[in-house]
């Protein structure tokens, strides 16, 4: 995977307009300062957390890892490809299932589950993304939701399989070098060196000039196809691209909480990560990540609160959010200058 | 092929009764669809509340409750519709995305609401009296009340159809899911046709819902896989054709039932199937028009 080696990217090499040109900012080394200083801290500070954080902590920002991933991942889709999904949740649960079922009947050896599950979410991309992608606009919309649908009946259908609507349980914890994990700060760890790696690689792919290629897309879909592109394929590619990213974050979910229900396919966990993308602001890939942070806080916060009915809350965030945030956090921000909201419109 | 037919007949008509509630369902949102751009993902949640009215009305002991609680889901689908079209007013220059998430947000709320109201429990609902028996057909028992709903939603369709197709008000329509620019350029109102659609169309999904309340009963999660039905029903139609609707829905009501009937198992994969092959011959439908928006 190259990195674009122009400057017409801006600083943060994401959510960038191709039609703005390059602008003159600080140079490459002032930019990586002010970038990855920041970022490097971060870092620091998240592969500390286990360290003066309680367990319960490590817990819920293990979840805020995955949720994260699974959004970032969806925003390869909606941010830089204009390919507003209502289905991603099932990329996400085939994962989870995968690495489930791996880890119960073969091996919960370290990265076999969650490559698997990647590999195996890819290809169920394959498999349902084509009829997807060509029907594009507001097709997309409905056909990702009955595809989320249908894996949600599947998972609970198969009962032999997946456990039916008792989710799929027992799973044994991660095993690095023959040992259990078995700590919550270890389970972190492991979560988040993965989750790292993923974020790595979407933003890698989001910089190098097939992301590019998709962003010309999602901007001006005629303009590419007479350039010689075929939008088609380049769509087809990010959404499994995107499907495999998912099944990633799934089978980190998996091995974080050990149990599986067709509900971590089904629509609503598709709308709640669909929000993450929308309230931290489409297009950025750090956006969706604070949108999962905000996401899995209120729902696992005040979820408890409101008696279970966390999703009465979930629905006003998403009124309130159409309102008052219509790029997300990242709009406030004001980082995405000029950058118009072009996902969903019917190409 | 007749001990097939004689075999599957209770099937085969129940495949025709959840046709007609499901063309009851999508040909709202297929209009609301084709005219206005407005993809109303709420539209599930309406039909739930009239399942739900049909619960608190206990539409199965009287006519008298069965009526008032139609009457009412009338009432509220056109009072939500009107709501949602006011709502989805200042989103109208915005990306189709963002009014979906609207009425994903308000489908949520609704379902919760419901869910506090009257809990997570299954509610059965019998059919009104007189309705709740069964009658003989060519040798089989079945529930008279399904074959009322058969009879009501052909009728309605029929209504639909010679609304839409023969009438001024129809035109309009006709006219709005063709060229809503030009419509509006003639001077007609775009926001008064579209308040009048989206009420119509949720009135029809409340409405359903009090029909289907004693064959589906009422349950959480129900707003969903009725509204993935109906999804799939205005997909294989197309956008904006009433008699695409009705197609859309005969077929699904016939995949919905037989495949539950024979191949249990498999049957989201033949409802999914189906799908997949009509969009792979017909891209946008069985019956799109040629319409500005695609």
């Amino acid at each position: 995977m190259s990195v674009v080696p122009d400057s017409s990217t801006d600083a943060s090499g994401v959510g960038a307009d191709p039609r703005t040109g390059p602008a003159p900012g600080p140079s490459r080394a002032a930019r990586l300062a002010t970038r990855g200083i920041p970022l490097l801290v971060l870092l620091v500070l998240l592969a500390s957390a286990p360290l003066f954080a309680a367990p319960f902590t490590a817990n819920t920002l293990s979840r805020i890892l995955i949720f994260a991933l699974f959004a970032v991942s969806l925003d390869l889709l909606v941010g830089i490809t204009g390919l507003p999904s209502l289905g991603h949740a099932a990329y996400f649960g085939v994962g989870a299932y995968t690495a489930g079922l791996v880890s119960i009947h073969w091996t919960s050896a370290a990265p076999v589950p969650v490559l698997l599950a990647a590999a195996v979410g890819a290809l169920a991309a394959v498999a349902t993304g084509w009829l997807a992608v060509r029907s594009g606009g507001v097709y997309f919309l409905m056909l990702t939701l009955a595809i989320g649908e249908l894996v949600h009946q599947l998972a609970q259908s198969l009962s032999s399989v997946t456990g039916g609507s008792n989710g799929l349980f027992g799973i044994p914890s991660v095993r690095i070098g023959g040992e259990p994990l078995t700590l919550a700060g270890y389970v972190y760890w492991y979560v988040l060196a993965v989750a790292v790696l993923g974020f790595l690689g979407l933003w890698l792919v989001a910089r190098s000039p097939f992301g590019a290629t998709l962003r010309g897309i999602r901007d001006n879909e005629p303009r590419m196809r007479s350039l010689g592109y075929s939008p088609f394929r380049y769509k087809y590619l990010a959404f499994v691209v995107a499907g495999g990213f998912a099944g990633l974050a799934g089978g980190l979910f998996a091995a974080l909480v050990r149990i599986v229900n067709p509900s971590d396919a089904g629509f609503t966990t598709s709308a709640l990560i669909l929000l993450a993308v929308v309230l931290g602001g489409a297009g950025t890939l750090w956006g969706p990540v604070l949108g999962a942070a905000v996401v899995v806080l209120v729902r696992d916060t005040f979820g408890p609160q409101l008696d279970g009915h966390g999703p009465l809350l979930l629905g006003v965030v998403f009124v309130v959010a159409v309102y008052v945030l219509p790029r997300g956090f990242a709009g406030l921000a004001g980082l995405v200058p000029g950058r118009r909201r072009s996902t969903g419109g019917t190409a | 092929m007749a001990g097939w037919f004689d075999a599957n007949l209770v099937s085969i008509l129940n495949g025709f009764a959840i046709g007609s509630l499901l063309f009851i369902l999508a040909v709202g949102l297929s209009i609301v669809f084709g005219m206005m751009d407005v993809l109303n993902l709420a539209h599930g949640a309406f039909f739930l509340v009239g399942s739900y009215l049909a619960v608190s009305f206990v539409a199965g002991v009287s006519w008298g409750g069965f009526l008032a609680a139609l009457a009412v889901a009338a009432l509220f689908g056109l009072l939500a519709g009107g709501v949602l079209s006011g709502m989805t007013e200042p989103l109208a220059r915005r990306p189709i995305l963002d009014q979906a998430l609207l009425t994903l947000g308000i489908s949520l709320i609704v379902a919760e609401v419901l869910s506090i109201i009257y809990g997570n429990n299954v509610r059965s609902v019998p059919g009104p009296p007189g309705l709740d028996g069964s009658v003989q057909v060519a040798g089989s028992t079945y529930p008279t009340y399904r074959l009322m709903l058969i009879a009501v939603g052909l009728l309605l369709a029929l209504v639909v159809w010679l609304v839409v197709e023969r009438t001024s008000i129809g035109a309009l329509v006709r006219a709005s899911v063709a060229d809503r620019e030009m419509v509006s350029a003639m001077g007609i109102d775009n926001r008064k046709v579209k308040f009048a659609v989206l009420g119509i169309g949720s009135m029809l999904a409340a409405v359903a819902g009090v029909l289907g309340a004693p064959v589906y009963g009422a349950r959480p999660g129900l707003d969903k896989t009725i509204l993935i039905l109906a999804l799939v029903v205005v997909v294989i139609g197309g956008l904006g054709s009433v008699r695409g609707a009705l197609i859309g829905a005969l077929v699904i009501g016939q995949v919905e039932s037989l495949g539950r009937a024979l191949l249990p198992e498999l049957a989201s994969f033949i409802l999914f199937g189906t799908l997949a092959l009509v969009l792979i011959i017909r891209p946008r439908g069985l019956f799109a028009g040629k319409v500005a928006h695609s």
